[in-house]
């Protein structure tokens, strides 16, 4: 089993790195969620997978049962899941910011930090309007 | 205090210009105590540990050399500072000053003193910067600030240079104390990194030294405050180089590459520089280049390495410093004075300032050379050892004496044509300098006369102990005036006649110079700012290259290099040799098993494919229920229910978000889409084989078992899981809170909007 989930780790890998090379920073998010789970597969699979035996004291006694599962990568995969959490839920709230702002969610068009003198975008002329709009209200 | 203390006589500046001379005259008289001990052929190792496991100890080694060097800075520094008392004591930066020329004077003491070669890298490096803040003093001009700039980028690009060179020698010593290694000097030069420690070493004291081609900040240096020029630029500062050079001499020295890079380098500086000085028309800058020349010339006899020569390059080593501190700060008061420095202005001012000139005269005559006066000692040793050369013999005579010609003709660009001839009318009103100005550069003058006529008294205390700690071993040195009429001093006869016609014609030489200079396509100060253009436009390159702002370079760029580093480790290291038993992977596998691998890569590859924006959420809200499903049936409920949890919260926030967030569009038309699934696959690829190759060890069960047997005892819970989150790795716990907490208050900051979010609503 462990050669399969290692087999299926790559291809949600694989997924997540398309996803997140699009230009639409929303399909960049989904493949944050993809390599969230990747990860916190890959820990999981390093401690080896126990069916059935959760690492658990069982009543009465004072150590778990011989071959009960490795209780640390679960500790620690714990962990990565709610960070990864935190990390989604604050990339979801500046893409969803950012689209208020900007109007697009193409990352090439927001450039307004460091323009492309080249081509200024539309994103670019809309948002050098607000600055100079809170310029002259401030 | 400001009435009563009339009667003392009080120097301008206030407080700090008591000190700042005050400090070099104690530090004088302090270094003055070692000078019979010195002569007599100790050397005092004062000193205390500083990193001690590193061993690093702060140690001062007092020989010849560095005794001179260190009463020459202290001396000198006691009359510059109080000639910049009267000089600059009514500026209102004039205690930041004092503080800058102390910082250097500490630094040049350190420099020339420190026993380590680690210390003797830092207080190189204080002299730098302080040299830095010093030429770049009155910084509201920018050709000031251009000049302190390039002289702390060339020195400080040597600099490093020289640290690379020490450590490399540490590293062959296996010692950094200087008086150790100079012990051993045949074991370095036999090293096989003596040539880059050499090449190193050389870099770091041809740019402080302002050998060519490392020459132009010397005169864009003279930007700096009078005062400055005659104490770093000439004096002091500049001669650390020199120092370097003549103090790794018994170490470094004497081979055929350090005979050639120093005597070809200082050669031609030598010359050059003194072609130049003909050339200027300020005499500030005059001085300037004569510097150049004469660190040239010591650098060009350091190299030749006889001991003659050695003796040669400490006597002119004193003589300099003495005559040219003491015409930098002449033509200073000469500047403050009637605020010109042109030659073409400054006539007949000895009637004016007769002081002033007595003291400029004192030191010219010993810069050209004229006898009695110790410049005459210095030239005739020079010629001596030059015509005595084993080696190169015509080459060293032949450029000290072109040098010593345009010395003399020098001398008189500096001293007789501003002080002789018919004052001019606008200078009728021009008077004398205040004591504490004239005061030094007269000293100075007058001790070239007195080293002249008794010249036992620099030759036993500070040019004998010199020379032996340069040589290496005991030179008998026995300073003359005349002895006999033997070829060195036939040759100073020429000189002078030579001298004299040249200056007679200076006016039209320096015009065919400036002819001659004009048509020449090779400058460099202009090629100093080409280069730092260049440097710019590089890192402008660069910056735009690698910091291009595009996202997805940026990604691909971080997964490009994780693929090819990882996958490279693992081809270097040979983890791929593993052989994997395939039925024994199949065996046993259940149906459910098949079934939440085949969702979750079902998911994964559907998120990826998609069009559909629901279709996404969907795939998404799949793959995190089948790696619960998976986390439930390898006995990881804890995780699970977690799981489940966050992956609801996803798929609930991105459907909320949804509501305000256009559809996702197709990709077809995004550039570089199949190099985008190569790098996708080959980061899958390599990603699989890591964990491949990790299943094939054994895996380390130490802290496991460790949990397992004291999460009873030692915490009373019988979920090991939780007793590691709660109480072993409580830490971690509380940081992971921690970042939740942070994530949801920068998420409310963000949707809370700012007074110029709403404005982009009126607009469309």
């Amino acid at each position: 089993m462990e050669l399969l989930v290692a087999l299926m780790v790559g291809v949600l890998v694989a997924a997540s790195v398309h996803l997140m090379l699009a230009r639409n920073v929303l399909r960049f998010i989904f493949g944050l969620v993809l390599i969230s789970n990747a990860a916190n597969l890959t820990i999981f699979v390093s401690g080896r997978l126990t069916p059935e035996s959760p690492p658990l004291i069982p009543e009465g006694a004072t150590t778990p049962v011989a071959d009960a599962a490795n209780a640390l990568p679960q500790a620690l995969v714990l962990t990565a899941i709610v960070i990864g959490f935190g990390l989604f839920a604050f990339a979801l709230t500046l893409v969803y910011r950012t689209y208020q702002n900007l109007g697009t969610l193409n990352s090439d068009e927001m450039r307004l930090a460091e323009p492309l003198e080249s081509k200024p975008s539309a994103a670019k002329q809309v948002a050098e309007k607000q600055y100079i709009a809170r310029d002259t209200t401030s | 205090m400001a009435e009563g203390g009339a009667e003392v006589p009080r120097l301008a500046g206030g407080p700090a210009g008591w000190v700042s001379v005050a400090i070099p005259t104690a530090l004088f008289v302090w270094f003055a105590q070692f000078l019979p001990a010195v002569a007599a052929g100790q050397t005092p190792l004062i000193g205390f540990d500083w990193v001690p496991s590193m061993g690093i100890r702060l140690e001062m080694l007092i020989d010849g050399l560095s005794l001179t060097f260190a009463l020459l800075i202290t001396g000198i520094g006691t009359l510059v500072t109080l000639y910049t008392t009267s000089y600059l004591g009514k500026h209102p930066e004039y205690p930041r000053f004092v503080l800058y020329l102390m910082t250097f004077m500490v630094g040049m003491l350190g420099l020339v003193l420190a026993d380590n070669l680690i210390a003797l890298f830092v207080f190189w490096e204080v002299t730098t910067i302080s040299s830095y803040l010093l030429i770049g003093f009155t910084s509201d001009s920018a050709k000031s600030r251009r000049s302190a700039l390039q002289a702390l980028l060339v020195t400080g690009t040597g600099g490093l240079a020289l640290l690379a060179g020490m450590i490399l020698l540490g590293q062959a010593a296996g010692t950094y104390s200087l008086a150790e290694i100079r012990q051993m000097g045949d074991a370095i030069r036999n090293h096989d990194h003596y040539i880059p420690i050499l090449i190193l070493f050389l870099a770091g004291a041809f740019t402080k030294s302002a050998q060519f081609p490392f020459h132009f900040w010397l005169p864009n240096a003279m930007a700096a405050p009078t005062p400055v020029s005659a104490y770093l630029h000439s004096a002091t500062m500049v001669k650390g180089g020199v120092y370097l050079m003549a103090r790794m001499n018994p170490t470094l020295g004497g081979t055929e590459p350090w005979f050639w890079a120093l005597v070809i380098a200082g050669g031609f500086t030598t010359v050059f520089a003194s072609v130049l000085a003909i050339r200027q028309t300020d005499v500030k800058q005059v001085l300037a280049y004569t510097t150049l020349m004469a660190l040239g010339a010591l650098t060009l006899f350091i190299g030749a390495g006889s001991s003659d020569a050695i003796k040669a390059a400490m006597i002119f080593l004193v003589v300099h410093s003495l005559y040219k501190a003491a015409l930098f700060l002449m033509i200073g008061i000469v500047d403050h004075e009637t605020g010109s420095r042109e030659v073409a202005d400054l006539r007949g001012l000895a009637r004016k300032m007769p002081v002033t000139f007595l003291a400029g005269a004192l030191a010219a005559i010993s810069m050209a050379g004229i006898p009695p006066f110790f410049g005459f000692i210095g030239k005739e040793f020079l010629y001596k050892a030059g015509l005595e050369a084993e080696t190169a013999q015509l080459w060293i005579t032949g450029t000290i004496f072109a040098a010593s010609v345009l010395m003399f003709v020098a001398a008189g660009i500096a001293v007789a044509r501003p002080f002789l001839g018919r004052l001019p009318e606008k200078f009728k009103d021009v008077h004398e300098g205040p004591i504490a100005m004239w005061i030094g550069p007269f000293l100075l003058g007058a001790l070239s006369l007195y080293f002249g006529i008794f010249s036992d008294i620099p030759e036993i205390w500070l040019v004998g102990p010199a020379t032996d700690a340069v040589y290496g071993a005991d030179v008998s040195v026995d300073l003359y005036l005349f002895r006999e009429v033997n070829a060195a001093f036939i040759l100073s006869m020429i000189t002078f006649a030579v001298g004299f016609v040249l200056y007679l014609m200076h006016a039209r030489i320096r015009d065919a110079l400036a002819a001659i200079i004009q048509a020449n396509p090779l400058k460099f100060d202009p090629g100093w700012d080409r280069t730092l253009d260049g440097v710019k436009a590089l890192a402008e390159f660069q910056t735009r290259y690698l910091q291009s702002g595009v996202l997805t370079r940026y990604v691909f760029i971080i997964f490009a290099t994780f693929a090819a580093t990882t996958g490279f480790t693992l081809w270097a290291q040979d983890a791929l040799n593993f052989q994997l038993d395939i039925a024994a992977e199949l065996d046993g596998l259940l149906f459910k098993h098949w079934a939440v691998l085949v969702f979750i890569t079902a998911g994964a590859i559907l998120t990826a494919l998609t069009r559909s924006r629901m279709t996404a959420i969907a795939a998404l809200g799949v793959v995190g229920i089948g790696v619960a499903l998976l986390f439930i049936m390898f006995s990881a409920p804890d995780v699970a229910i977690t799981q489940l949890l966050v992956e609801t919260l996803v798929v609930v926030l991105v459907a909320v978000a949804m509501l305000k967030l256009p559809h996702l569009g197709v990709r077809t038309s995004e550039p570089n889409r199949p190099v985008h699934a190569m790098l996708s696959i080959a980061v899958g690829t390599v990603t699989t084989l890591v964990l491949v190759a990790v299943l094939q060890t054994d895996l380390d069960l130490r802290l496991t078992e460790y949990f397992n047997a004291t999460s009873y005892y030692e915490a009373f819970g019988s979920n090991i899981v939780n007793v590691i989150l709660v109480d072993f790795r409580a830490l971690d716990t509380f940081g992971e809170i921690a970042v939740v907490v942070i994530a949801a208050l920068s998420a409310y900051a963000l949707l809370r909007g700012t007074r110029y979010g709403a404005i982009r609503e009126d607009d469309t």
